[in-house]
C-alpha cells in the first residue's frame, strides 16, 4: 500500500485516497472552438507512461483536496507531491 | 500410551502439565509446550499423511514453517481448519487432528495405487491425459481426483471466531528473533527507537535455542532469554511471538499474522483468534535465518527421513528422540551437531559424510565422543514403506559420479543435512535484487529497493560472532538515523566452534538397474525424473519448469525444494545456477487464514449500513427493506399476507388517488455557497442557471466530459449566494468529487464552496392529489396555495415548532412536495405527517411504488442513466442549452451522438396486457430470426401501471423516436420468455404534465 504525502495533511496511507488520472491533462477553455482531435486528446487519449508520471489523487477520506503526485509507475516510488494550485517545475 | 521416545532432563517443555490429544481417532499424551508434531514423535508416531500425487506414506520432515508433509486437518472447539502444519500447531488439552489426502485412512489408502502406477504419472500427466474426452472432466475425472487429493476440507459452517486488524507504525521492524534479530532490536531499543520484534514460533531465540554456543559467559539460550526479558520491560519495544511477517509491500508496509489463540483449547472471551498487523516501518531488519537443505537420494520421502536440524530441535526443545538408531547423512558440519546431541543422550548415531577428509572442531568433538563416522559415503536409498527400516549406503568416488558396493545398514531414521538456504523471501518481496553467493551456493539479498537490510544466516552469514557484530552495529546505526541517540553497546564475547567448508553435493546418483524416486519437492511429489522430463520436452525458463512440474508450487512454496530444483536444471542445462535464476517470491511467505485477512469485515460489518432517521418507524410498521447502495430503504410496507407486487401496487394506487409519503433522506444533498455558485451550476448542468430566482428550484442534468449523462436532480436557490443541490442516492459521492475536481483544479477562480449535507437533512416526499390539503394542515401559517407555492417553488415553514424546508418538486408525477427538516427531527416530522395525514388516507410508500410511479410517468432514473446514455436518449435534449458551454457539451457533437437513428427512451406495453416484461429483455423485430438475433434495444425498467392496470416498461430503443406504434418482441432467454409488445410513448400517464402543476 502506497504511503502518500498529502501536502495538506502529511503522510497518509493509500486507502484514504482515490486515483484521478493523468495530472498533465488540461481542459480546453469554455466557449472555445475545439477540434475533434484536440477534444479526443483531452477526453480519451492518454499515454501509459513507464516511469515518472504526474498524476492526480483526491484525499477523499481526509481533507478532500485534489493533489498532484509524482510517482514512478514501475517502482511505485513517490518523488514529490503538490497542492492542486502549485506549479510543477 | 506412553511417550516412549521422550527423554529426561532435556527440552523446554513443561513436564508438570500433561495434555491429552487425539490423532486419527487415537488418544495420546504430550506436554505443555509441545507441538502436535513433537508430541506424536514422542509417542513414536511417524506416519502422518499421504503424498499429493502418489499417495506415498509421509512423516515429519522439518520442525517448523518449512514442513512440507505434516499438514493436518485440525478440530478445535467445534470448529475445523484445514492446512495446519503439525510442526507449528502447539498442543493443547483436547486437541484433535486428522491426516489429509488419504482415503479411507492413512494406514490403508486406496490412492496409494498411484505409487505403483507412477511410471504413468510423470510431470504434465494430468494436463496430457484428462483432456479427452472433454465431457469426462466434470463428470468423472475431477470428482475422482478431488476425492483422492487435497490438503484438507474447508468448513462450510459460519466461523464464530473473531479476527482483528491492527495498524501500527514503528522505527524499526525486525523479522525473526534469532541472534541477529535480538542484537539488532537491543541496540536500536537502547537508542530509543520504536521497535517491533516479531517471532513466528512460540519461543524467542531462533537457532540459539538449539545450538551449543556461549555468548558473554552464558549459554546462547540464556543470553537470548535475558535480552528478551529486558526488551519486554522497555516502553519503546513491542515483542511478539507466534507472529509471522508474511508480506513485504510497497513503501515499507509489512503485514504480520499474530496467532493469538491457536495454542489454546478455545479462544478467551473478547480475544481474537488471530490479529493481522499492518505495519509501516521506517526501517526493516530481516533476520529470518535459514532453512536446512535436503540431499536428494532414493526414497528420500520415507517417514523417518528428516532434516538433521529438525532432529536436533525435537531433541533440544522438546526432549524427543526421532529414532534410536539414527543415521546422519551430511555434506557439512551441521550433521555432526545433531550426531553429538544424540550421542550425549545415549544414542549411537552413524554419520555418513560425503566429504573425503573434513577437519574442524565440531568433527573433532564427534570423534572424541566415539561417533562412528564414514567419510565419502552416501545414502543411496531409504528402505521401508511406512517407516525407515534400513538404508542402502555406498561409498562415492571423488568426482561424485561412481557409487561403491551397496551395503545395507539398519537404522530407524535418516537425518539429512545438505547445508543451509538463507530465507530471502521477505527481501525478495520488497524488490531487493538478490544475488547468488558462491561458497554457500544459494541466493542472498543484494541491492535494496526499500529501507531494508538482511543480516545473519538470512544473509548467508553462518558465523555467530560475525552475525552479532553486524547486527548490533546495524541496530545502532539504523536507530541513530531516526532518534539521533548514540548509546554504545558492549558487544559480548562469543564462543562457538569453527566449521569447515561444506561439500557442494546435493543429489546421489542412481545405482545401476535401480530407478528409485528421488524427490525434490516433497509436498507436490516432484521427483528428479519429472524435472528431467520437463526439460526434455523443451521447457527452459525456470518459471515454466515450475508450472509444468509444480515444483515449489505447494503451500510450503518450495522452502526445502527450490535450490535443489535449480541445481538440477543448471546441471542438465549445463548452466550455472545464477544464470537459471530463481522463481519470484510472492507473499504470503506461509499460508494465512482467510479469516485473518478478512478481519472484522464479515456479515453486517462487510460494509457500513446507513439508515435514515425514520428507520425505526419503518421497522415498527412492517417495512420490508432493500439495499440501495449502502442505505437500507423500505421497499414496501407489508400489510397482512401481502407480497411485494400487491403491497407496492396498493401504495402506488394510494398516491394516485389520495396521498402517500416516502422517505427520501437517502438522496444526495450538496450545499453550495459563494458569489460564483450560479456560474458553477451553469457550467456543470446542461441547462441555464444564471437567471434562477431565489425561492425557486430547477431540474438539471449533468454530463461527464464524454457526453454521457452522469446524474440528474433538482437544485434550489435558497438565498442570493446559497443553493441546495440534490443528487441520486447512488451518485452522491461521485458528484461531490466531480464538483471538487472542477473547483480545485479546472476553475479555481470560481469563489464557491461545496459540502455534503446528505446526512444533515431528513426528507419526506408527500405526493398525491390530496397532498396540498395535508400540507395546509402541517403548515397552517404558510401560504401553500398554487399561487403561494407554485410548481418548482420553495418556501421555509414551521412544522409544529420545527424549521422546515418545503420544495414543490415531484418524482411521482403527482402534485407533490418534499419536506426537509434537520435529521434529528426526522422522526418527529414523519410521525406528524402520518398523524395529520390520517384524515386524507395517507399511506407510506416504499421504493417499489416509487419506481412504479416514475416509470409510468416516463421519468428517468439509474436504470436509464446507466453510463451509456446521452440526454437525447432520455428525451432530455430540451434541457441542453444551445447558447452556453458546459461540461461534456463538445462531446455531444460526436457523429454517433447525432446519428439520425440514435437510441431513445420509449414505453413498451405487452400486446396481451397481461405478461410482465423482465427487465433486461432484448427488443427484436423477429422472434424466429437465427441467432445472433439483431438487438434493437433493451428493457430498462418494468412496472405494473396502476393507472391502466396492465404491465408497462421503459426501454432504450434504436431509432426510438420513429418506432412509436411498432410491434416488436421482447425476448428474455434467461427467463425463457418471448413477449409480443407494442412501442408507445414513454410518458404513459399524464403526458402533458398537468398534475404536477395543479
Amino acid at each position: 500500500m502506497l504511503y502518500i504525502n498529502c501536502p495538506h495533511c502529511g503522510m497518509r496511507s493509500q486507502n484514504e485516497f482515490s486515483y484521478g488520472g493523468d495530472a498533465s491533462v488540461k481542459r480546453p477553455e469554455l466557449n472555445k472552438e475545439v477540434s475533434d482531435q484536440e477534444w479526443d486528446n483531452f477526453v480519451y487519449n492518454r499515454k501509459s507512461l513507464r516511469g515518472k508520471h504526474l498524476e492526480l489523487w483526491q484525499h477523499i477520506s481526509g481533507c478532500r483536496q485534489w493533489i498532484k503526485v509524482e510517482r514512478d509507475t514501475v517502482t511505485h516510488e513517490i518523488f514529490r507531491t503538490f497542492k492542486a494550485d502549485e506549479e510543477v517545475a | 500410551m506412553t511417550q516412549a521416545f521422550r527423554i529426561e532432563n532435556e527440552g523446554l517443555i513443561n513436564r508438570d502439565k500433561k495434555l491429552s490429544f487425539k490423532f486419527n481417532g487415537k488418544t495420546y499424551l504430550g506436554y505443555e509446550g509441545d507441538t502436535l508434531a513433537s508430541a506424536l514423535l514422542a509417542n513414536g508416531v511417524h506416519l502422518v499423511g499421504r503424498s499429493f500425487k502418489y499417495h506415498r506414506p509421509r512423516g515429519f520432515f522439518g520442525a517448523g514453517v518449512d514442513e512440507p508433509y505434516a499438514v493436518v486437518q485440525l478440530y478445535r472447539n467445534g470448529e475445523t481448519e484445514p492446512n495446519i502444519k503439525a510442526t507449528e500447531q502447539e498442543l493443547f488439552e483436547g486437541l484433535e487432528a486428522k491426516s489429509v489426502n488419504c482415503w479411507p485412512s492413512v494406514n490403508f489408502d486406496i490412492g496409494a495405487i498411484n505409487n505403483f502406477l507412477k511410471i504413468f504419472l510423470p510431470a504434465g500427466f494430468y494436463y496430457k491425459t484428462f483432456m479427452w474426452p472433454k465431457s469426462f472432466w466434470y463428470r468423472i475425472y475431477e470428482p475422482f481426483i478431488r476425492k483422492a487429493a487435497g490438503l484438507g476440507v474447508a468448513s462450510t459452517k459460519h466461523d464464530n471466531e473473531r479476527y482483528e486488524h491492527k495498524y501500527e507504525h514503528c522505527d524499526l521492524l525486525i523479522a525473526g528473533s534469532g541472534p541477529s534479530g535480538l542484537a539488532g532490536a537491543y541496540a536500536a531499543a537502547k537508542n530509543g527507537a520504536k521497535v517491533i520484534l516479531a517471532e513466528d514460533k512460540p519461543r524467542f531465540g531462533g537457532s540459539l535455542l538449539t545450538s551449543d554456543v556461549n555468548i558473554g559467559n552464558q549459554s546462547g539460550k540464556d543470553w537470548a532469554e535475558g535480552i528478551i526479558a529486558e526488551l519486554k520491560t522497555m516502553p519503546n519495544v513491542v515483542v511478539k511471538n507466534r507472529s509471522q511477517i508474511f508480506g513485504y509491500y510497497d513503501h515499507n508496509m509489512l503485514v504480520m499474522s499474530e496467532k493469538v489463540s491457536d495454542h489454546l483449547p478455545s479462544t478467551k472471551k473478547y480475544h481474537p483468534n488471530k490479529r493481522l498487523w499492518y505495519i509501516r516501518a521506517k526501517e526493516v531488519l530481516i533476520s529470518s535465518g535459514s532453512i536446512e537443505r535436503p540431499i536428494v537420494f532414493g526414497n528420500n520421502d520415507t517417514p523417518g527421513v528428516m532434516l538433521s536440524s529438525a532432529a536436533k530441535e525435537y531433541l533440544k526443545v522438546y526432549g524427543v528422540l526421532v529414532g534410536r538408531k539414527p543415521l546422519v547423512f551430511t555434506n557439512n558440519d551441521s550433521g555432526y551437531e545433531t550426531a553429538i546431541e544424540f550421542k550425549k543422550h545415549g544414542v549411537d548415531p552413524v554419520v555418513l559424510d560425503t566429504r573425503k577428509n573434513p577437519e574442524s572442531e565440531i568433527i573433532d568433538e564427534a570423534k572424541n565422543l566415539g561417533i562412528n563416522i564414514k567419510n565419502s559415503y552416501v545414502v543411496v536409498a531409504a528402505q521401508g514403506y511406512k517407516k525407515v527400516k534400513s538404508a542402502d549406503i555406498a561409498s562415492i568416488s571423488e568426482d561424485k559420479k561412481q557409487l561403491g558396493k551397496i551395503e545395507n545398514i539398519q537404522c530407524d531414521c535418516i537425518c539429512v543435512s545438505g547445508f543451509w538456504t538463507p530465507t530471502i523471501h521477505l527481501a525478495s518481496q520488497s524488490g531487493n535484487k538478490t544475488k547468488f553467493k558462491e561458497g554457500i551456493d544459494a541466493f542472498v539479498p543484494g541491492q535494496s529497493k526499500q529501507n531494508e537490510i538482511t543480516l545473519g544466516a538470512a544473509n548467508g552469514v553462518f558465523s555467530l560472532d560475525e552475525t552479532l557484530k553486524t547486527s548490533f552495529k546495524a541496530g545502532s546505526e539504523l536507530s541513530k538515523k531516526i532518534t539521533e541517540n548514540d548509546n554504545e553497546i558492549a558487544i559480548p564475547n562469543v564462543v562457538e566452534k569453527k566449521s569447515s567448508q561444506y561439500d557442494k553435493f546435493w543429489c546421489v546418483p542412481l545405482p545401476k538397474g535401480k530407478n528409485y524416486k528421488r524427490f525434490l519437492d516433497f509436498q507436490n511429489d516432484v521427483a528428479v525424473s519429472d524435472v528431467e522430463i520437463a526439460l526434455r520436452e523443451g521447457y527452459r525458463s525456470i518459471e515454466h519448469v515450475k508450472r509444468y512440474t509444480t515444483l515449489g508450487m505447494a503451500t510450503d512454496q518450495g522452502k526445502t525444494s527450490n535450490l535443489n530444483g535449480l541445481q538440477l536444471v543448471s546441471e542438465i542445462e549445463n548452466k550455472v545456477v545464477p544464470a537459471v535464476g530463481h522463481t519470484t517470491f510472492r507473499p504470503p511467505y506461509t499460508p494465512v487464514s482467510i479469516g485473518a485477512i478478512v478481519g472484522r469485515e464479515v456479515g453486517k460489518h462487510s460494509k457500513p449500513t446507513r439508515k435514515s432517521p425514520m428507520h425505526s418507524w419503518h421497522e415498527k410498521n412492517n417495512a420490508v427493506f432493500v439495499d440501495a447502495g449502502i442505505w437500507l430503504r423500505p421497499r414496501y410496507y407489508k400489510r397482512g399476507n401481502e407480497n411485494l407486487f400487491e403491497g407496492s401496487k396498493r401504495e402506488a394506487k394510494n398516491v394516485r388517488t389520495n396521498v402517500g409519503v416516502c422517505d427520501v433522506t437517502t438522496l444526495g444533498k450538496i450545499d453550495i455557497k459563494g458569489p460564483d455558485a450560479a456560474e458553477l451550476l451553469n457550467r456543470v448542468y446542461t441547462n441555464a442557471w444564471l437567471k434562477l430566482p431565489v425561492g425557486k428550484a430547477r431540474y438539471g442534468v449533468m454530463l461527464r466530459e464524454d457526453g454521457i449523462v452522469m446524474d440528474d436532480g433538482t437544485t434550489t436557490r435558497i438565498s442570493e449566494n446559497h443553493y441546495h443541490m440534490t443528487t441520486t442516492t447512488a451518485q452522491a459521492a461521485n458528484v461531490l468529487s466531480h464538483l471538487e475536481y472542477y473547483l480545485q483544479l479546472v476553475w479555481p477562480e470560481l469563489n464557491v464552496n461545496v459540502v455534503s449535507t446528505t446526512e444533515q437533512w431528513a426528507g419526506a416526499a408527500i405526493a398525491g392529489p390530496k397532498s396540498r390539503d395535508l400540507l395546509k394542515k402541517l403548515f397552517p401559517n404558510s401560504d401553500v396555495s398554487n399561487e403561494g407555492l407554485p410548481f418548482m417553488g420553495y418556501i421555509e415553514g414551521d412544522l409544529f415548532g420545527v424549521k422546515a424546508r418545503i420544495y414543490r418538486i415531484s418524482f411521482s408525477g403527482e402534485l407533490a412536495y418534499e419536506v426537509n427538516v434537520e435529521s434529528d427531527y426526522g422522526n418527529f416530522m414523519w410521525e406528524k405527517i402520518m398523524e395529520v395525514g390520517e384524515e386524507f388516507n395517507i399511506q407510506p410508500y416504499g421504493t417499489e411504488a416509487l419506481s412504479t410511479l416514475r416509470i409510468e410517468m416516463g421519468h428517468v432514473a439509474g436504470s436509464e442513466l446507466d453510463g451509456r446514455t446521452i440526454p437525447f436518449d432520455n428525451a432530455l435534449e430540451g434541457l441542453v442549452s444551445k447558447k452556453k458551454d458546459f461540461i461534456g457539451k463538445r462531446s455531444l457533437q460526436r457523429s454517433a451522438f447525432i446519428a439520425e437513428d440514435r437510441q431513445r427512451i420509449v414505453g413498451v406495453v405487452p400486446l396481451d396486457k397481461q405478461t410482465s416484461i423482465p427487465e433486461g429483455s432484448h427488443l427484436v423485430k423477429d422472434d424466429k430470426a437465427p441467432l445472433p438475433n439483431p438487438k434493437l434495444g433493451h428493457i430498462s425498467a418494468s412496472c405494473w401501471s396502476v393507472e391502466y392496470d396492465n404491465p408497462f416498461s421503459l426501454a432504450i430503443l434504436k431509432d426510438g423516436k420513429n418506432m412509436i406504434g411498432q410491434k416488436l418482441f421482447a425476448m428474455s432467454p434467461l427467463k425463457n420468455k418471448v413477449i409480443p409488445v407494442e412501442i408507445v410513448s414513454s410518458h404513459y400517464v399524464d403526458p402533458k404534465g398537468e398534475r404536477v402543476r395543479s
